[in-house]
């Protein structure tokens, strides 16, 4: 568990599955099964063919994208600072928005390898976020 | 129809002159700015037969966007269109004018844009589809998504925080001869890198200012243009496109703009090289850099190293940009710029911007907007406009 907040996420049916993968910390990809295309974010069919999905556990690895050292917090996250936001590239290829936590932001670079963490709150939430290797 | 009578030209422009508009609903000052396009063109209102304006929550405490807001103008139309961009909106929606015009849906079109974040914040409200895997990581509003690239972009092309910081610099440079600017001081690059850091690598001096206010024009038929006395401005060509996440593999480095420019410098028969002043939206230090690659006035990832020596600063400089001090500086009304480029852009070619900044002989200007988020999907508008008498 980290300090960052972990807000709960009002998402809709189509993506319940993948939710509940990530309260029961598993990282759950969308996978088209016609054009095995990874779709994220995860809807429920693949806009590439408009084909059916299955959910396939992700490695849960991958590396660092892009990432921002946030000074100046919005919401829940004020008082937090500083916290990365980041683009993470999972070794499956899409590139998912999240945190990177448990290192020293001023030493984060782009490239740098990371791997999934969960985060619970008290409330039931939960989230993904990255943890560098 | 002949040809002729197919072109369409922007007849009349205003910007609403105040920045912090605490007393007045935002319906009302797209009244405002209505009324003023309408003067400065010299026509009535009982000329309009096209309205366009945006679908955002800016139009609360109004219900329904553009039907809405006909009714508030009292405006008879044959033509609506409530195209939803964000900033680039407006761009957009003189581009869906010009065609009703062609297409001869419409004579004399209005395209109103207005907001009040500065007296009447809104409220950030989670739900979206696709905002459940986005904003619950503690991005600092809109900020975030540009420093995402922004940082890319500094890794990818080694573009610094000083490049960047020229955007900036020339914008002040300009505003301070605009007496309606938010901002009039002229800022140098060690006091942007110097200015607290929102999100890096994005200091509060690369953001754009938040003003209330708002901005119009009206776009007619070549027909109506000849029959009025205001200089008009010839719609010569658009584009538009959307760059969005595209199933994860997203570029945080390029904008729709590499579609819409093409498309629209096809459209107008013209090249980067004959364009004379570019209103260019910046939200962020780093739209600016990225579209000018993206138009074609530099290599892809060339723009750090192309703004440097004051190649934005008018008139003399080698692409002079938004003269009137742009969103960094001037206005940025209602989170959403895009009529403040179309409305500069027409001063410059009426030889109407402020003497100081003003690009002599302006006979092609381009205007590009960048909606929505360069750190997820975002949505590029351009028009390229000729002078009315070039």
């Amino acid at each position: 568990m980290t300090a960052l907040p972990i807000p709960e996420v009002p998402h809709l049916g189509e993506a319940d599955t993948f939710w509940r993968g990530i309260a029961a910390d598993e990282l759950l990809l969308e996978r088209c099964r016609s054009c095995s295309a990874v779709v994220w974010y995860p809807r429920g069919f693949c806009p590439s063919c408009g084909s059916g999905v299955t959910l396939e556990p992700a490695s849960g690895e991958g590396a660092v994208y892009s990432f921002s050292v946030v000074h100046r917090g919005a919401g829940e996250y004020r008082g937090c600072e500083p916290y990365v936001v980041a683009y993470v590239e999972l070794d499956e290829g899409p590139r998912i928005l999240t945190n990177v936590v448990g290192c020293d932001p001023d030493s984060l670079v782009i490239g740098a390898r990371v791997r999934v963490v969960f985060d619970h709150g008290p409330d039931g939430s939960a989230l993904y976020r990255f943890t560098t290797v | 129809m002949t040809g002729a009578d197919r072109d369409a030209y922007i007849a009349g422009v205003f910007e609403h002159p105040r920045r912090v508009i605490p007393e007045l609903s935002t319906p009302r000052i797209h009244a405002e700015v209505a009324f003023g396009a309408l003067a400065d063109a010299g026509l009535d209102r009982s000329d309009i037969d096209g309205y366009l304006c945006d679908g955002s929550q800016n139009f609360r405490p109004v219900a329904f966007g553009v039907l809405s807001m006909a009714e508030y103008l009292g405006l008879e139309c044959t033509y609506l269109d409530s195209t939803e961009t964000g900033g680039s909106a407006p761009i957009v929606q003189v581009a869906h004018a010009a065609a009703a015009i062609a297409a001869g849906k419409c004579q004399a079109a209005l395209v109103t844009s207005a907001g009040r974040p500065r007296s009447a914040p809104t409220s950030f409200e989670r739900g979206s589809v696709e905002g459940s895997f986005e904003d619950v990581w503690g991005m600092s509003g809109a900020v975030t998504g540009y420093a995402l690239s922004a940082q890319r972009h500094m890794y990818e092309f080694g573009t610094t925080s000083a490049q960047l910081a020229e955007v900036k610099v020339a914008a002040s440079l300009h505003a301070q001869h605009n007496p309606n600017a938010f901002l009039r001081d002229v800022v140098s690059v060690e006091e942007v890198l110097e200015s607290p850091m929102v999100s890096s690598p994005l200091h509060r001096l690369d953001c754009c200012v938040v003003t209330d206010g708002g901005g119009a024009c009206v776009v007619v038929s070549g027909a109506l243009a000849r029959q009025l006395s205001r200089p008009c401005v010839r719609v010569l060509g658009a584009g538009e496109a959307v760059r969005h996440s595209d199933l994860g593999r997203l570029s945080l480095t390029s904008t729709a703009a590499a579609v819409s420019g093409p498309a629209a410098f096809a459209a107008a028969g013209v090249t980067p090289r004959d364009i004379d002043y570019v209103s260019l939206y910046d939200s962020f230090t780093i739209t600016v850099i990225e579209t000018i690659e993206d138009l074609g006035f530099c290599e892809k990832g060339e723009g750090g190293r192309f703004v440097m020596d004051g190649a934005l600063v008018a008139p003399h400089g080698r692409l002079p940009f938004n003269t009137d001090g742009g969103g960094m500086c001037n206005n940025h009304p209602g989170n959403r710029g895009g009529i403040t480029k179309i409305v500069e852009a027409v001063r410059q070619l009426r030889s109407e911007a402020f003497p100081a900044v003003q690009v002599p002989d302006c006979e092609h200007a381009l205007v590009n907007g960048t909606g929505g988020n360069i750190g997820t999907r975002m949505a590029s508008a351009t028009l390229v406009l000729r002078r009315g008498d070039a």
